[in-house]
């Protein structure tokens, strides 16, 4: 019994080495996996953003095809970089909407004259909570919606060139 | 020139340090006393070139030397000078660095003062200090080099994230690590002790003074910690159980346990497994904290540059050192005689008590703190938070706090237990009538937790001055009072942590400049927001003027932008009262021109860091009525002989 207790401590220790070092060495999952792929988008309805598009709803996203949905900001230098890839997505024909965060209407004429406009209907939401509903932490971050309304797939970050193949790859499969 | 010198210095105090244990361990072997007799030069030397290693990275901090990387990356030009010095302490390889140098001046300390402990003994724990200090030499020196060059060096440096922009840097993190650091003295001790066989009274009494010196710096440390974290964090919190401040707390534990235990086995020659044990958990506790810390395996809002690498760097030596103190403390304390035995009613149980339901403590805070890696080996990542630790760590720590009332009114060896209790009467009144008066007052507005701790430490505030009773105060040993004085100090902390939790009066509003806000008695007049500039910040001060009858006081909470890196931070503005603080802090601006403005009125919070002082002033005075005791006894011989 007390040789056993002798021991015991080293036993336990052993056991921690073993639990770090399996932490240690399992490889970290850094994408992270949204819980609303395959749910419908939340209900919203926001004003428009843009002085020549019109506003948006979440009702209008389900328009029997595949569209995307761009969630964009003025003030959002990253935005400025994807904004070619928008418009190869668009001139592929591709229906993209929009919803600027925290923006204002001059700003963003400003912004959709200087980089283009590859959007449908853009919708303004002021203070984030459309953004927030839809679990999307910052700007950009581009939706894939199916024809049905629902959530097919979350692109964090901007559209670099080479993940517009990748991105209409999920447009097809959301058919 | 300096960085080259800062790193030759490390690197001759590693080659010393193998020395070290080489001269130590062929020397007791082959009982060579010359080879020995180099052993102590040997650790003051390396403990002299640990020092200059350091003071030649706080030189290139403080001149803002941009072609050391660590500088480049750390630190800014425009810094004021206090942070451009506490930061080389404020990033991984410069927290190593002065982790090793501790270590080293430690093990010169060692080699110095200590004269107690027998000559054998005292030559293996000065060659454990030299194996474990190599590991963290080789780390330094192959994964986390402070001084190395970057070329061509960049015009000015990344700066330091502005949270630690703080005075709060230059005080805390030296107290932890001395602390920290320091019980590897007392880890030394226990492998040198195990490899001599000597494990006695005699040996604890040597090791004691080094505990306890490391445990005062280590409870200073957390206090100054705690209260940092509570006013530069925002959060209104002085403790959020972030793993980072569970490592500190648990070698804080073990050696509070230790703390105890060697006392049981410095007067008793009791409980010597144990001992050795607690000497090897305590710093086994610092190591694994700083891997937590390190490895990035766990996240903590004390974020390090993580390194994989790094991680296992150190898990090899936790395996080495700790798997190896094991296994030496399996081998040989069967060696090691079954120590004095005890009455059941006796001190010796009630510290047995305490060591019990420290280490109970320990082991429950060890385990919330790597339960997420625990789950994630089964899948999923989960993580306990405040709620687990709250609820089982508090009430053992309750039933320790009584354990430590009754713990010093019980006498050695032997005692009865009608007397004892009879000793009782007066705290066991005090927490009655507390109750009670508790009851009327505030029945159903506070948790179950909270009021047992308001009622547990009035009892106990007033049972842990119950040592000095018909004593005659003059001839009372300084020690004494030191155990008091601790023992006090932890009534008055549970008191400020029991009334945070039970009164704190909160308050969230959205107010414009001219508004009135009324809380907890307190009137605030938000008189208007002005941008202000300070050294390397500018910042959006709210101007209040706060009053409880009385004048009114003029109050600036801010909210703090830093240019390098850019980051916001809000300072929060605290109010000291005796009898609590009030803390505000200014949030973002809503619409209409109004701020968002958090106002808590804390009655008697402060009490938790005075608590922290008392308990490290009564180590203090502990250590120095032992030493100074020392001191009279060795004059009295030299006298007696002359």
């Amino acid at each position: 019994m007390r040789k056993l207790l002798i021991w015991l401590p080293l036993g336990l220790f052993l056991g921690f080495i073993a639990l770090f070092a399996s932490g240690l060495f399992q490889p970290d999952d850094r994408v992270i996996h949204s819980r609303l792929i395959g749910q419908p988008l939340p209900a919203f309805t926001l004003p428009a953003a843009a002085s020549d598009r019109p506003p948006l709803a979440s009702a209008q996203m389900a328009t029997g095809q595949p569209r995307l949905l761009n969630i964009f900001a003025s003030w959002c230098v990253p935005c400025a970089a994807e904004a070619p890839q928008l418009l190869a997505l668009k001139q592929a024909g591709v229906p993209i909407d929009a919803i600027a965060i925290r923006d204002a209407r001059p700003d963003v004429d400003a912004f959709l004259a200087r980089y283009g406009n590859p959007y449908a209907r853009i919708g303004l939401d002021a203070r984030s909570a459309v953004q927030i509903a839809l679990g999307s932490s910052g700007v950009p971050e581009t939706f894939v919606i199916d024809g049905k309304g629902r959530i097919a797939y979350q692109h964090i970050g901007d559209i670099r060139a080479d993940d517009v193949p990748m991105i209409l790859e999920k447009l097809r499969a959301a058919q | 020139m300096i960085a080259e010198i800062g790193l030759a210095a490390l690197w001759l105090a590693a080659a010393l340090a193998l020395l070290q244990l080489v001269l130590a361990f062929t020397g007791l072997k082959g009982n060579k006393p010359d080879l020995l007799a180099a052993v102590r030069p040997a650790a003051v030397a390396q403990g002299v070139l640990t020092a200059v290693a350091f003071i030649a990275l706080v030189m290139l901090f403080l001149r803002s030397d941009m072609s050391v990387l660590l500088v480049a990356t750390n630190s800014h030009s425009a810094k004021p000078w206090l942070y451009k010095f506490a930061g080389t302490w404020g990033n991984h390889e410069g927290s190593m660095l002065l982790w090793v140098t501790v270590m080293g001046v430690a093990g010169a300390a060692v080699a110095l003062f200590e004269r107690a402990l027998r000559r054998d003994t005292h030559m293996a724990t000065l060659g454990g200090q030299a194996a474990i200090s190599l590991g963290f030499y080789a780390f330094l020196l192959f994964s986390s080099n402070p001084f190395a060059r970057i070329a061509p060096a960049p015009a000015d440096g990344q700066g330091l994230n502005p949270l630690l922009q703080d005075p709060g840097l230059a005080f805390h993190p030296p107290t932890l690590y001395i602390g920290y650091v320091g019980l590897s003295v007392a880890f030394s001790f226990a492998i040198g002790a195990l490899l001599t066989r000597q494990v006695d009274a005699a040996f604890a009494r040597a090791m004691r003074p080094w505990v306890l010196a490391a445990w005062v710096m280590l409870t200073l440390g957390i206090t100054a910690g705690s209260y940092w974290a509570y006013y530069e964090l925002g959060w209104g919190g002085w403790w959020f159980w972030d793993p980072v401040e569970n490592a500190s707390l648990m070698p804080w534990l073990a050696a509070t346990a230790l703390l105890h235990s060697v006392t049981v086995l410095a007067t008793r020659d009791a409980l010597r497994a144990w001992t050795v044990m607690l000497a090897v958990v305590a710093f086994s506790m610092s190591m694994v904290g700083t891997f937590l810390v390190r490895s990035g395996i766990l996240t903590s809002v004390h974020a390090f540059a993580v390194d994989p690498e790094r991680g296992s760097f150190i898990l090899g030596l936790l395996a080495l050192y700790i798997g190896g103190a094991l296994a030496l403390f399996g081998w040989r304390i069967g060696a090691v005689r079954e120590g004095a035995p005890f009455e059941l009613v006796s001190r010796e149980t009630m510290l047995v008590i305490n060591n019990l339901l420290l280490t109970v403590i320990l082991g429950l805070v060890l385990i919330g703190t790597l339960y997420p890696l625990m789950t994630e080996a089964f899948g999923h990542k989960v993580s306990v938070g405040a709620p687990y630790f709250d609820r089982i760590a508090g009430p053992i720590a309750l039933a320790l706090m009584i354990a430590m009332a009754v713990g010093p009114l019980v006498r050695w060896r032997r005692d009865d237990g009608r007397v004892v209790t009879k000793r009782l009467v007066i705290p066991f009144l005090i927490a009655l009538s507390l109750s009670a008066s508790l009851s009327v007052l505030a029945w159903g507005r506070i948790g179950i937790l909270p009021f047992l701790g308001l009622v547990i430490a009035g009892a106990v505030g007033v049972a842990s001055l119950a040592p000095l009773w018909k004593r005659n105060l003059r001839r009372t040993p300084l020690f004494t009072y030191g155990m008091v004085i601790a023992h006090l100090g932890c009534a008055v902390s549970l008191g400020g942590m029991a009334s945070d939790s039970a009164f704190t009066v909160e308050k969230l509003v959205a107010a414009r400049p001219g508004d009135m806000i009324q809380t907890a008695g307190w009137q605030l007049r938000f008189v208007q927001i002005q941008p202000i500039a300070g050294d390397n910040w500018t910042a959006l001060q709210a101007d209040m003027e706060v009053r409880r009858g009385g004048r009114p006081v003029m109050i600036h909470p801010q909210s703090r932008f830093f240019a390098s890196p850019p980051t916001t931070t809000s300072e929060a503005a605290l109010l000291t009262r005796w009898n609590g603080q009030l803390y505000v802090v200014l949030g973002e601006e809503v619409e209409g021109g109004r701020w968002q403005l958090r106002i808590w009125w804390k009655p008697f919070v402060t009490l938790i860091w005075l608590g922290g002082i008392l308990i490290a002033l009564g180590g203090f005075l502990a250590l120095l009525g032992r030493e100074r005791r020392g001191w009279l006894m060795k004059w009295r011989a030299r006298a007696a002989t002359a």
